[in-house]
C-alpha cells in the first residue's frame, strides 16, 4: 500500500515541475521537440532510481557529516555512466542535449529526493520514489515540449501534426527560449486554477 | 617571465598553435556571454537562483558577485585540473566528477576563507555560497570552456562574462519584481507563474542581441 503512495507521489501530488519547481534548467532547456524531452526524461529515470537504490542500500553506512559529497559522488558516477551510453548508441541526441547531459548532476531533483527520501527509507520504496518522481518529471517535460514542438515546428514526436502550410510559417517563438518561459507561465497558472477548484469542492 | 610573454601564451589557444591571442575573439566571447548566449535568458542556467533570489535588489546584487566570484575560480580550477591532469592521464570521461568536486571543495574553501579572513564580505555573501555549489551555471560553464576548446584566458574571460550576464539578468529581474508586488495580476498567475512570464518577456527583449558579435 506504502509502495503504491511512494509510487504514485512523484506523478501529480509532489510533482517536481509544478509543484515543487526543482530541476528548472534542463526542464526549459530540453523542451525544444518531445523527442528530446522523452530522452532527458529518460536519462534523468535511470539515474533516479540508481542513485536512490544506492543511497538506500548504504543508508547506514554513510557518516552523516560526508553524506552530501558522498551522494554527489554516486550520482555523477551515474550520468558519467548515460553520458558514454548515449554518446555510443545515440550519437544524435546526445549532441541535441548536449550540456545538460553532466548537468544532471546538478539537477535539485536527483540530490533532493536522495537527501529527503532514499537516506531514511528501505530500498524498495525509494526505489518506488525514484520511479514515480522521475515519471512525474518527464511527463512534466513532455507536456512542455508537445506544446512547443506542435506550436514552433507544427510537428509531435516528428509526426506532422498541422500540416505544410502552417509549418512554412510556424509559431517560432515556442522553439526559441522565451517560448519556453512563457508557455510554462501559462501551464502554471493552469495547474493553479485547476488547485483552487478542487480546494474550493472540499 | 616576462609579463607581456606570459600573458599572451596563457590567452593562445590551444588549437592555435601559440598564436597569441586575439583580441576580437576576446570581445567576441564577451558579448556572446553577457548577451546574445544570456547563461539565464537564452541557454536555462542559473534558473533556480534567478527566480529565488531574485525578490529583492541588495540579495541579487550578492548573489550576482558571488557567482562571478566562485565561476571564476571554478574555471581556474577546473580548466587547470583537466588539461594538466586528466587529460595526460587518459581520464578525461572523469571529468563530470571531478568538476563537481572541485567546485563543491573550492565553494567549501572560499568560505571558510572568508569567514576568516574578511567577516564583511563573508556577512554579504555567506548565505549564497552554498546555494552556488547546485547552481547549475558554474559547472555549466566549467563543461562549456572544455567543449568550446578555450585556452585558459579565454575561459577566464568567458566565465567573468557569464558571471555578469548572470548579474545582469538577475538584477534586472529584480527591479521588475518590486514594481510587480504593486501590480494587478490575475490571482491564478501570482507568484510564480508571472515571473516566468517576465522572464519570457526579457528573453524576447534579449533575443534582440543574436548576431552582435559574430
Amino acid at each position: 500500500m506504502s509502495l503504491v503512495k511512494d509510487l504514485t507521489n512523484g506523478i501529480y501530488r509532489e510533482n517536481p515541475i509544478f509543484r515543487l519547481a526543482l530541476g528548472m534548467c534542463p526542464f526549459l532547456a530540453v523542451t525544444t521537440s518531445v523527442e528530446n524531452a522523452l530522452g532527458m526524461g529518460a536519462a534523468v529515470i535511470f539515474v533516479l532510481i540508481s542513485s536512490n537504490f544506492l543511497v538506500s542500500l548504504f543508508r547506514n553506512l554513510i557518516p552523516s557529516k560526508v553524506r552530501i559529497p558522498c551522494y554527489i559522488v554516486i550520482i555523477a558516477t551515474f550520468v558519467t555512466l548515460v553520458d558514454m551510453v548515449m554518446h555510443a548508441y545515440l550519437p544524435e541526441l546526445h549532441r541535441s542535449l548536449g550540456i545538460f547531459i553532466p548537468l544532471i548532476v546538478v539537477n535539485c531533483i536527483i540530490l533532493g529526493r536522495a537527501e529527503g527520501f532514499a537516506s531514511r527509507r528501505p530500498v524498495l520504496n525509494s526505489i518506488a520514489d525514484a520511479i514515480g518522481m522521475g515519471t512525474g518529471f518527464t511527463l512534466a517535460m513532455v507536456i512542455l515540449a508537445s506544446f512547443r514542438e506542435i506550436l514552433g515546428s507544427g510537428t509531435w514526436l516528428n509526426m506532422n501534426i498541422l500540416g505544410t502550410a502552417y509549418q512554412n510559417q510556424p509559431l517560432l517563438i515556442a522553439i526559441l527560449a522565451p517560448g519556453a518561459f512563457i508557455l510554462l507561465a501559462f501551464i502554471l497558472g493552469f495547474f493553479n486554477i485547476l488547485e483552487k477548484r478542487r480546494g474550493g469542492s472540499q | 617571465m616576462n609579463p607581456a610573454v606570459l600573458l599572451s601564451t596563457l590567452l593562445a589557444s590551444p588549437d592555435s598553435g601559440n598564436q597569441g591571442f586575439d583580441l576580437g575573439k576576446m570581445m567576441a566571447i564577451i558579448i556572446a556571454s553577457i548577451f546574445v548566449n544570456n547563461f539565464v535568458l537564452s541557454r536555462f542556467l542559473g534558473i533556480c537562483p534567478f527566480l529565488g533570489v531574485s525578490k529583492q535588489m541588495d540579495s541579487a546584487i550578492g548573489m550576482g558577485a558571488s557567482v562571478i566570484f566562485v565561476m571564476t575560480l571554478a574555471t581556474l580550477g577546473s580548466w587547470t585540473v583537466y588539461n594538466f591532469l586528466l587529460v595526460p592521464m587518459g581520464l578525461s570521461y572523469l571529468r563530470t566528477i571531478a568538476f563537481i568536486l572541485i567546485i563543491a571543495s573550492l565553494v567549501q574553501l572560499v568560505e571558510m576563507i572568508l569567514q576568516k579572513f574578511s567577516p564583511a564580505l563573508y556577512k554579504a555573501l555567506g548565505i549564497f555560497l552554498p546555494l552556488i555549489t547546485t547552481n547549475c551555471a558554474i559547472l555549466g560553464v566549467a563543461v562549456l570552456n572544455i567543449d568550446e576548446k578555450y585556452s585558459l584566458g579565454y575561459s577566464l574571460v568567458n566565465a567573468i562574462a557569464a558571471g555578469i550576464g548572470f548579474t545582469l539578468a538577475l538584477v534586472l529581474m529584480a527591479g521588475l519584481r518590486q514594481k510587480l508586488e504593486m501590480a494587478d495580476i490575475p490571482p491564478a498567475l501570482k507568484g510564480k507563474p508571472v515571473a516566468f512570464l517576465v522572464a519570457g518577456v526579457m528573453s524576447i527583449a534579449f533575443l534582440g542581441f543574436a548576431g552582435l558579435g559574430g
